[in-house]
């Protein structure tokens, strides 16, 4: 039971100190690139181990589904949101920080986007 | 020293000041989209601090507040990033 109280202990400050240090990374980051990538992994990492921490703590079948459920759920969807609203930003005209090394849109045209669509359509 | 009383003086308190860190770039950003994924961050953050609240009072109802949380975050993010898209807003 004493050693269940610790493992608790040690998931869950694991957890809050991913949470801060995305919180860091997101107030600190010089970029709107840099800061979206800190938050995402950080922030799903940290999310992710304390609710591992509350599954260990019940111990139950069906708040060990649902755990499991909210985690699964986090790790399929949080790649989604940041990669929609990276796209958006990079295509309404954001711009990268000046000692960033790659950019692999550079020579895409977003201009086009639509017209792409519409070809694709017919 | 208990999980709970660990749990409050402990991890609660980072969690706080992640939210108070988080907010002042929500206050700050210089665009709309850093304020976006500041939300997103904060209602992740949210999770988290539920996740803890669960374990703190010993009561698993609040993980249904989390599943709809989870939910709300993901679907404010997607609407955001497509009505942008679709408005072409450049605010710089």
């Amino acid at each position: 039971m004493i050693l269940l109280d610790i493992v608790i202990m040690v998931m869950c400050t694991i957890g809050a100190v991913f949470i801060l240090i995305a919180a860091l990374g997101v107030t600190r980051m010089p970029d709107f690139y840099t800061r979206l990538s800190v938050t995402v992994k950080a922030s799903t990492m940290g999310v992710g181990f304390i609710l591992l921490a509350a599954m260990i703590y019940f111990f139950e079948f069906s708040i060990s589904t649902k755990i499991l459920a909210i985690i699964f759920f986090l790790y399929i969807t949080s790649p989604v949101a940041a990669f929609m609203i990276s796209n958006t930003a990079y295509k309404t005209g954001v711009k990268l920080w000046d000692k960033s090394v790659v950019d692999e849109l550079k020579d895409a045209d977003f201009n086009k986007n639509n017209d792409n669509i519409e070809e694709e359509k017919s | 020293m208990t999980v709970e009383n660990y749990l409050l003086y402990v991890v609660t308190p980072i969690i706080s000041l992640a939210f108070i860190i988080i907010l002042l770039r929500f206050l700050k950003g210089p665009r709309m989209y850093d304020r976006i994924v500041a939300m997103d961050l904060l209602i992740t953050s949210g999770l988290g601090l539920i996740g803890v609240f669960s374990i703190y009072y010993n009561d698993s109802v609040f993980l249904d507040v989390a599943t709809v949380m989870a939910v709300i975050g993901f679907l404010s993010t997607i609407a955001f990033a497509y009505y942008l898209d679709k408005e072409d807003i450049t605010r710089k």
